[in-house]
């Protein structure tokens, strides 16, 4: 098709339109047309308007075929070698060294000295001398080799052909054909079909006239190019999304640095605590120490640690300032809802609900889940008389609007909120409860100091970002997602974030 | 949260019924326990040292339970199954009584002044006419250890040493002598060491090492004698071998030495209430007498019963339930709380045991009713309270800035703030002293040696491990990098910055510039002199001469753009040109 285009196409078409609805051989195809057999392949074929899938449907097929090897074809045109040499000798014989001159010489004589054809004397005058020692000959290599030009290689033995092919005279070809049938849309008139509209198509109103060719919709299109968000931060977005419709109010969280004080101490987190080793906490070297502290709240903290008050006990240790001076990177974002707290209880009370999702930093031991940095999620209301049933209907919503309906709650222990309590979800894949999250009511311990009205209680909730958006992507490398190492092209192609979906 | 391993057949045993796992898992959660894992001693030692290892190992059913890590009483079988009991209401919390000895003949500890440098305290009491079984023997090692893990910090802040009492007579004396004073054959050891040769013998041991570094550079080390001279122990490291308990040892002396003395009387106590149970008069401990130098005399265990009073209208309250007082004050007793109501109903009288170190508020004891009531039976409500919410300023205007970024055709990268000096410093090519950086000092890896001062190095590491991606690579982040500002409380700040990276076969300069305008755009920045941001050549170690330019707006410096020193892109372990922008976003509040 490619080259004399829609005339012979509709050649071809019309036989196929003869051969009925059994189809026809590509290789016959192109023998009847006079075509050499690459232009009737299919891709040829389908890339002919003409002849698209809808008009011609094709299979592939292979087959072998016997073919002479240009020594064959030679020997068709000028016989066998053994023949051609018994042909040169004359009458008297040819000295052998001469006849090894011949093109045909070597392989010749040796032929037709097996077949008997040809003798040697080897004592005649002026060296060994070559005769011949039959009358006439047959010269049924040629033969043969003419029957497989004719296309009846089958006709020989095969032990003739295996004899052939060692000569390297002839060799089996595969060929790969196809079976050509009519398509859903066959017809024998060739219309030239149209790839795509253009203006002037538009502006002549040719189109009206025109025939299109099928777009392959099994195909993909062009992916636009375009720039990606991160899609933990995505899922961040849709935290803050929530929060915000809940009615809650973001905290300024961009504090990376922290002193022992807002992040421990405040917290009524005794300065023994495990969470304030050096294996659990990065310390600063430098700044190594926070000078400025709100001393007569500091005051109460250390009552409270030593001694107790509030109707506390107390841890009854030796609280020391050294210790809460110290800095660190923060291990929480509960450090910054202390000092919300706290500015909170500095003034004449009004309701408060907090929210905040930033970075928090533990020096802990990595693993595929655990990173040095992760963000943590954390809301917060402050009121008066708000109850355990409060927290967990908060927290109803909170995980409804993240599309969690099953929920319990487990009793914990927490050093800075009592009651504490883990929130567990059904999960549907894993067929068990799995932790989402952790809460409960700041302890009089940590707010009465502030200032904060008695009645006032404060419910909290926290979580981590990373862990539902590893399993909303399905992640299992949390440094695939967070950090350097990450895998771009998951960011390329990752959904959009909705969560309750 | 610390995990105690228990025989299941031994806490069914106990527990006087058997569970299946599951309604086992399930007591578990109500109590606010977990049951971490179902194992044996033979899958323990298979999955840590693997299957060959494991051969003859007890295939026993353990159960590893997590418990709260202020619940000392539950953190051995016996207390365990005495928590689990009272909540069920199988049994009555035990009243632990301790009694002084018939004939009088306390036993006494007296407490020497030189202690006073390394190791204050010491509290001490006596389990008298206790029976030991294999079981018994192993679960009070266990509780021991537990005990050391957990409330005792790792020994530091408190030792417990158990001594065969029959094996020696008091007085005994708590001092602290120069190590090479201290001569005595350690537990378990088959000679004489000092106390230098003891401190190098447990240098390897894979337990003891861990506690060497409580005394090992004090002058004087505590040690334990009794009136003849021999050593009980020289705490917190080892016992002496001399009255080391077997399972026929009838009365025990138990010392804890502390320097928090409130937590010694805590371990004290939990150690002795809970074995208590396997003495001849059960739930009883024999006083002893601790004298310090200065002649104050203390008896101990303390085993003090508190009482609290609570208004049952609080307890509903702060559950949000309305449980009648009467039922209230049941929920309590289930707790090991006994509990009464009080007068004509309003108030509850609660009297917390020597095993509830952890009652220190009136919060706490809600909280055990909320549990007793259980907390998934509390009726969820909505809290009624009012407020508008409001973006943090510098939050929202980093949400807006992203998405038009991304439209720009850029992808965002969320790298970490932790990295180390090199990164910010010697592969930008500048010194660290002149970062305002903040550095960790203990950092586990290079990796976390300071807080980043630039958002440059993480995008240049994202691109280094993407470098199989097609070009160009087109990122940027918004996030905080942290400087030093003396005029915090804490000495630093965050600073949002927005930073932008081009990375193809050419420097794409005009893309980064182009993405600089597209954001002043959008920012509402004109491009001009007065009022507006320019830009001015600018040199900085960074970029390539001639190839940097230094942004300014709102009348100060915001920042740079230009194309990266060739040096930095070779130390990123990049091969191509790239450019880059990095500005902070703060004066677009």
């Amino acid at each position: 098709m490619a080259t004399d285009g829609p005339a012979l196409a509709e050649l071809l078409l019309q036989r196929l339109e003869r051969a009925g609805g059994g189809g026809l051989g590509s290789l016959e195809a192109a023998a009847a047309l006079g075509l050499e057999h690459q232009h009737v392949t299919v891709p040829v074929l389908h890339s002919s308007p003409v002849c698209s899938p809808q008009v011609i449907e094709a299979e592939q097929r292979s087959s072998k075929r016997w073919e002479l090897t240009p020594e064959g074809k030679e020997i068709v045109q000028e016989g066998s070698h053994e023949a051609r040499v018994f042909d040169s000798i004359p009458a008297e014989g040819l000295p052998q060294s001469e006849l090894m001159k011949l093109p045909s010489g070597k392989v010749g004589f040796s032929k037709a000295m097996s077949n008997k054809w040809v003798r040697l004397d080897k004592n005649a005058d002026g060296g060994p001398r070559v005769f011949r020692a039959v009358e006439s000959v047959q010269d049924s290599v040629r033969e043969k080799l003419q029957l497989v030009q004719q296309g009846e290689a089958e006709s020989l033995e095969e032990k003739d052909r295996n004899e052939l092919k060692k000569r390297k005279l002839l060799m089996e070809v595969i060929i790969k054909t196809y079976w050509i049938r009519k398509g859903s849309a066959f017809s024998t008139t060739v219309t030239k079909q149209e790839t795509d509209l253009t203006p002037e198509m538009l502006a002549s109103g040719s189109w009206r006239d025109l025939k299109f060719k099928a777009y392959n919709f099994e195909a993909l299109g062009i992916m636009p190019e375009s720039g990606h968000l991160h899609p933990l931060l995505k899922v961040r977005t849709q935290f803050r999304q929530i929060f915000l419709e809940m009615g809650f109010t973001e905290m300024p969280t961009n504090n990376f640095i922290e002193s022992s004080f807002w992040n421990f101490d405040a917290l009524f987190q005794p300065q023994q605590h495990p969470a304030r080793d050096q294996h659990d906490t990065f310390f600063l070297q430098d700044p190594a120490e926070a000078t400025d502290f709100p001393m007569d709240y500091l005051k109460r903290v250390k009552k409270i640690h030593s001694q107790g008050g509030y109707g506390s006990q107390g841890y009854k240790y030796d609280w020391k300032l050294e210790e809460a001076r110290k800095n660190i990177l923060r291990t929480h974002t509960t450090a910054v809802s202390a000092r919300m707290l706290y500015r909170l209880a500095q003034q004449k009370f009004t309701p408060a609900k907090y929210f905040s999702i930033d970075r928090v930093f533990r020096n802990e031991t990595l693993d595929a889940t655990h990173l040095a940095e992760f963000h943590q999620i954390e809301g917060v209301v402050a009121d008066y008389g708000l109850t355990l049933g409060d927290l967990m209907g908060t927290l109803r919503e909170f995980f409804t609007k993240l599309g969690i309906s099953q929920l319990r709650f487990k009793p914990a222990y927490n050093p800075y909120t009592e009651p504490s309590m883990e929130v567990f979800s059904y999960h549907r894949g894993l067929q068990k409860w799995v932790e989402v999250g952790n809460s409960g009511i700041f302890r009089p311990e940590m707010l009465l100091p502030m200032g904060l009205p008695e009645g006032v209680s404060v419910i909290a909730w926290g979580l981590s970002l990373e862990r539902p958006t590893m399993i909303k992507y399905g992640i299992n490398n949390i440094r695939e997602l967070v950090g350097h190492k990450v895998n771009l092209q998951m960011v390329y192609d990752g959904p959009l974030c909705r969560l309750d979906s | 949260m610390p995990t105690v391993s228990v025989k299941r057949e031994l806490l069914f045993q106990a527990l006087g019924r058997r569970y299946t796992d599951e309604e086992f898992d399930e007591l578990c959660f109500q109590f606010g326990l977990e049951l971490d894992e179902i194992t044996s001693e033979k899958d323990i030692i298979s999955k840590e040292q693997g299957g060959g290892k494991a051969e003859g190992a007890s295939d026993i059913i353990l159960y590893k339970i997590d418990v709260p890590a202020n619940r000392y009483d539950l953190l051995c079988l016996e207390g365990l199954v005495r928590g689990l009991q009272v909540f069920k209401e199988r049994i009555k919390a035990p009243r632990y009584k301790r009694i002084m000895p018939a004939n009088g003949g306390v036993q006494r500890l007296i407490i020497t002044e030189e202690t006073a440098q390394v190791r204050p305290h010491a509290v001490a009491a006596v389990l008298r006419n206790i029976t030991f079984s294999k079981d018994r023997y192993d679960s009070f090692i266990d509780l021991q250890e537990k005990l050391h893990q957990n409330i005792c910090r790792k020994r530091a802040l408190v030792a417990i040493g158990t001594h065969d009492l029959d094996t020696i007579s008091g007085p005994f004396t708590y001092t602290a002598r120069p190590p090479s004073e201290i001569r005595f054959k350690p537990l378990n050891q088959s000679k004489e060491y000092t106390a230098s040769e003891i401190m190098d013998l447990y240098r390897t041991d894979s337990q003891l090492k861990h506690y060497l570094h409580i005394i090992e550079n004090k002058p004087l080390y505590p040690v334990i004698y009794d009136s003849n001279g021999v050593v009980l122990s020289m705490p917190p490291i080892i016992n002496g071998n001399h009255t080391k308990i077997t399972l026929n040892t009838r009365n025990v002396f138990v010392e804890c030495t502390a320097t928090d003395i409130t937590k010694a009387k805590i371990v004290l106590d939990i150690l002795v209430t809970m074995f208590s149970e396997y003495c001849e008069k059960q739930f009883t401990v024999e006083a002893a007498e601790v004298t310090y130098h200065n002649g104050r005399t203390c008896i101990y265990p303390e085993l003090a019963y508190r009482r609290e009073k609570v208004k049952p209208d609080l307890i509903n309250k702060k559950i949000g339930i309305s449980e009648k007082p009467s039922s209230l004050a049941k929920l309590l007793t289930r707790m090991c709380l006994k509990s009464h109501v009080t007068g004509s109903g309003n108030n509850i009288e609660i009297e917390i045991p020597p095993t509830r170190a952890d009652i220190i508020h009136a919060c706490d004891i809600i909280e055990d009713a909320a549990i007793a009531y259980g907390y998934n039976n509390i009726q969820m409500t909505i809290p009624k309270t009012y407020t508008i919410a409001n973006q943090f300023p510098l939050n929202k205007l980093t949400e807006l800035l992203r998405q038009d970024l991304a439209a720009a055709g850029f992808t965002e990268a969320l790298t970490f703030a932790l990295c180390s000096q090199e990164d910010i410093a010697d592969k930008l090519g500048v010194d660290i002293s002149s970062t305002k950086a903040v550095h960790i000092a203990n950092p586990k890896t290079a990796e976390f040696q300071v807080a980043r001062t630039s958002l440059l190095p993480g995008l240049l590491k994202t691109i280094a491990a993407n470098r199989k991606m097609p070009l160009p690579l087109k990122l940027f982040e918004i996030s905080d990098i942290v400087i030093k500002d003396s005029t915090k409380d804490v000495g630093a700040r965050n600073q949002r910055n927005l930073c932008a990276i081009y990375y193809n076969k050419n420097p794409g300069f005009e893309v980064i510039h182009g993405l600089l305008d597209r954001v002043m755009q959008l920012l509402a920045v004109p491009p001009s002199k007065a009022s507006g941001y320019l830009i001015r050549a600018a040199e900085d170690s960074a970029f390539f001469p001639g190839r940097c330019a230094e942004i300014f707006a709102k009348g100060q410096s915001i920042g740079k753009l230009g194309v990266f020193h060739p040096d930095v892109i070779t130390k990123f372990e990049l091969t191509m040109p790239c450019s880059a922008l990095e500005i902070n976003i703060e004066p677009f509040l």
